[in-house]
């Protein structure tokens, strides 16, 4: 994976609340079986809506999606990460993530930057007066940035300690635990024997 | 201080803890299905690991296969690419299969249950949201994205932070033909989508204790769609009959010893949930959502809302945007909402019990006219058992479609979905827009809901049905 220190791009201002992972990718845009690809699909119905905010040019090399809160609700989906990134997207920021798609995102290199609804707000309407503006999300001092002179936009945003580090240092979180092996035998060796298994010896 | 049944059931499987860091967890069980695993497969691949216990996976193919003509190739080449690629990575990595036309196809989520892998106090996972269903044990089981699939595979363990622990009480009994389903729909649109978020919650209390297996299971899938972690239900005498004499759940001395220690895993009286929410089942009433998230839902007796009836502003948008895509007017009774299509499946709502309902409302009655029933059985066995029982003929005397096993209109990625503007009552659990069909509006009801739905043409209880006129024989 590649390390992720800081990232400035055009924002996307996405004024919608409860953002579900169907509206992101679609199921019909799942059947594929590799990981690349899948920005065809993203926000696929709206896309349809010439009003749509990545119809407009000014946005549309964008890479740091700022969105309402509940981002990502729904469906345990990793393509919809995926969909995000194969477009053009490094980092998403909303006031709150649905879980499975804040893990996703770490194990995937999107960065997920949780920051106050109120900032958001303040970045949305920098993002709608001044289409094709530019946002920081800087993952080191957890800083996102926007705007200059009397109209910056500066706070902090929330990312775990574990996910930032390995953001961070390019982490492949399969390749941590294999370290841990001994630890994973020694645990097998104790489970008791009436666990189910699906396959019997 | 105490512990509550989650946290039991995390403690027992903490491989590594370490401060600073999240757990590594051990999986029990892993379940695998055609959509989220081929990119998991692929990396093992290119790091040349190994699957670490395939005797702890299991597969079954169910999001993409044809619930019509499933013993004939896949039509949509994009589809059958996915379903054959299952078959080669479970052939190539040692993983159990139960392929289209095997007796224990179905839902992932039906299927884990009914061959008794699914038991009290497991970690259980999968690459689909909707995991949370075999909570219903008294497991602890969540989804999960592709990269930790592909974690799981290789190591048998996750790493998850520990989440915060909350207690939903549901007081008294659910009054006459509200179920489980109506349940979970209050409280999601009592506590909002998000309001689990970071949770993993027991559901307790007696109107929990009163529901069947079966319909814990369909409180603890509807987890994921109020953002909890994973929902659980503590094990009782209930739990145990239903696993024993299952193919794969212990027996003899290893039952002896499991019953035991299934019997420990509930929340000591001293234990402290992080947050607890009390509702009263007494009250509950057959519930619907007009909306586009699961939390927007009201009474059956109630009318569509008015984006003004919000406080929250963001809410009042999300109200009127809902009400556009689903095409409706405030005020407007939800009685009178007409409905095209009426889906009767998925691992929220299609199991035997699910089907027995539903045909047992429907008996003697026909299918309005304008109006399309589709019935998917959760499983072969599924299935097998309700045409055993006669129920395929209630169902298609009636005038309904009767499928075959698979996920279908839950979520559309079949040939089985809703055209653009069509307006379905589903038994599923989402209501997001275009799930079931780009353009399609969805509500979310329940078993009996649905099938007096089917019969009225609008939305209905089966209280509004006219009494079947022949004498109903029992
Ligand atoms: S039935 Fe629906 S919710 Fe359940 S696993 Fe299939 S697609 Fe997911």
């Amino acid at each position: 994976m590649e390390k992720f220190t800081t990232h400035t791009g055009v924002g996307v201002p996405l004024r919608r609340s409860n953002v579900d992972t169907d509206q992101i990718i679609p199921a019909v845009y799942l059947k594929r079986v590799t990981r690349t690809g899948f920005e065809d699909g993203l926000f696929a119905a709206w896309r349809n809506d010439p009003a749509f905010v990545l119809n407009n040019p000014a946005y549309a090399a964008g890479s740091v999606l700022v969105a309402g809160p509940d981002f990502g609700t729904g469906s345990s989906r990793e393509h919809a990460v995926w969909a995000l990134q194969n477009y053009g997207f490094k980092a998403v920021i909303s006031p709150r993530f649905a879980d499975i798609f804040r893990g996703n995102s770490g194990k995937a290199g999107l960065l997920a930057a949780q920051v106050d609804e109120k900032v958001v707000q303040r970045i949305w309407d920098l993002l709608e007066s001044q289409p094709g503006a530019e946002v920081t999300v800087d993952l080191e001092t957890r800083t996102v940035r926007a705007g200059e002179g009397v109209d910056a936009i500066e706070d902090s945003f929330d990312i775990d300690d574990y996910t930032r580090w390995r953001l961070l240092e390019g982490l492949d979180d399969i390749g941590i635990t294999l370290g841990h092996d001994a630890d994973i035998a020694t645990y097998e060796a104790s489970r008791p024997r009436w666990k189910p298994v699906t396959q019997h010896a | 201080m105490g512990r509550t049944l989650s946290e039991k059931v995390w403690d027992e499987h903490v491989v590594r803890s370490t401060p600073g860091e999240p757990d590594l967890l051990y999986i029990d069980l892993h379940l695998i299905h055609e959509v989220t695993s081929p990119q998991a497969f692929d990396g093992l691949r290119l790091a040349g690991r190994q699957v670490r216990r395939p005797d702890l996976t299991l597969a079954t193919e169910d999001h993409n296969v044809p619930t019509l003509d499933w013993d004939k190739p896949i039509a949509d080449p994009v589809s059958r690419t996915q379903v054959e690629t299952l078959r080669r990575n479970a052939e190539e990595f040692g993983v159990r299969l139960h392929p289209l036309g095997d007796l224990d196809q179905g839902i992932v989520h039906v299927v884990g249950p009914q061959l008794g892998l699914t038991q009290p106090g497991m970690t259980i996972v999968c690459g689909d949201s909707h995991t949370s269903t075999h909570g219903a044990f008294g497991a602890i089981a969540f989804g999960i994205g592709t990269s930790e699939v592909e974690h799981v595979l290789a190591t048998q363990t996750l790493m998850q932070a520990k989440p915060k622990t909350m207690a939903v009480t549901v007081t008294g009994s659910l009054p006459d033909g509200v179920t489980a389903k109506d349940l979970v729909l209050n409280l999601i649109a009592h506590t909002g989508t998000g309001g689990g978020q970071g949770y993993i919650v027991e559901y307790r209390g007696q109107a929990i204790e009163e529901l069947s297996i079966e319909g814990r299971m369909t409180v603890c899938n509807m987890s994921i769609e109020w953002g909890a972690k994973a929902g659980m239900i503590a094990p009782d005498q209930k739990t145990f009959d239903y696993i024993q004499g299952r193919p794969e759940a212990p027996t003899g001395a290893d039952w002896d010893a499991a019953v035991e220690h299934w019997t420990s895993l509930r929340t000591d009286d001293d234990a402290v949930f992080d947050k607890e929410i009390v509702l009263d089942a007494s009250t509950m009433t057959p519930f619907v959502t007009w909306g586009t998230n699961p939390g927007q839902g009201v009474p059956l007796g109630a009318s569509v809302p008015a984006p003004e009836d919000f406080e929250d502003v963001s809410d009042q948008v999300a109200a009127q945007k809902a009400l556009e895509y689903m095409g409706l007017e405030a005020g407007t009774p939800m009685r009178e909402v007409k409905v095209d299509t009426v889906f009767v499946g998925s691992c929220t709502n299609g199991r035997i019990e699910d089907l027995r309902l539903a045909a047992d409302i429907i008996k003697g009655h026909h299918v309005a006219a304008d109006t399309r029933l589709l019935v998917v059985p959760g499983s072969v066995r599924v299935r097998l058992q309700a045409e055993e029982e006669g129920l395929d003929v209630v169902f298609k005397e009636a005038g309904a479609e009767w499928r075959g096993a698979g996920c279908s209109m839950c979520l559309g990625m079949n040939p089985d979905t809703l055209q653009p503007g069509e307006r379905s009552a589903s038994t599923s659990n989402r209501n997001f827009e275009g799930r079931q069909g780009k353009g399609g509006r969805t509500h979310l009801v329940s078993i009996p809901v649905a099938a007096a739905t089917a019969v009225r043409g609008t939305l209905s209880s089966p209280s509004d049905l006219e009494p079947v006129a022949a004498p109903a024989t029992v």
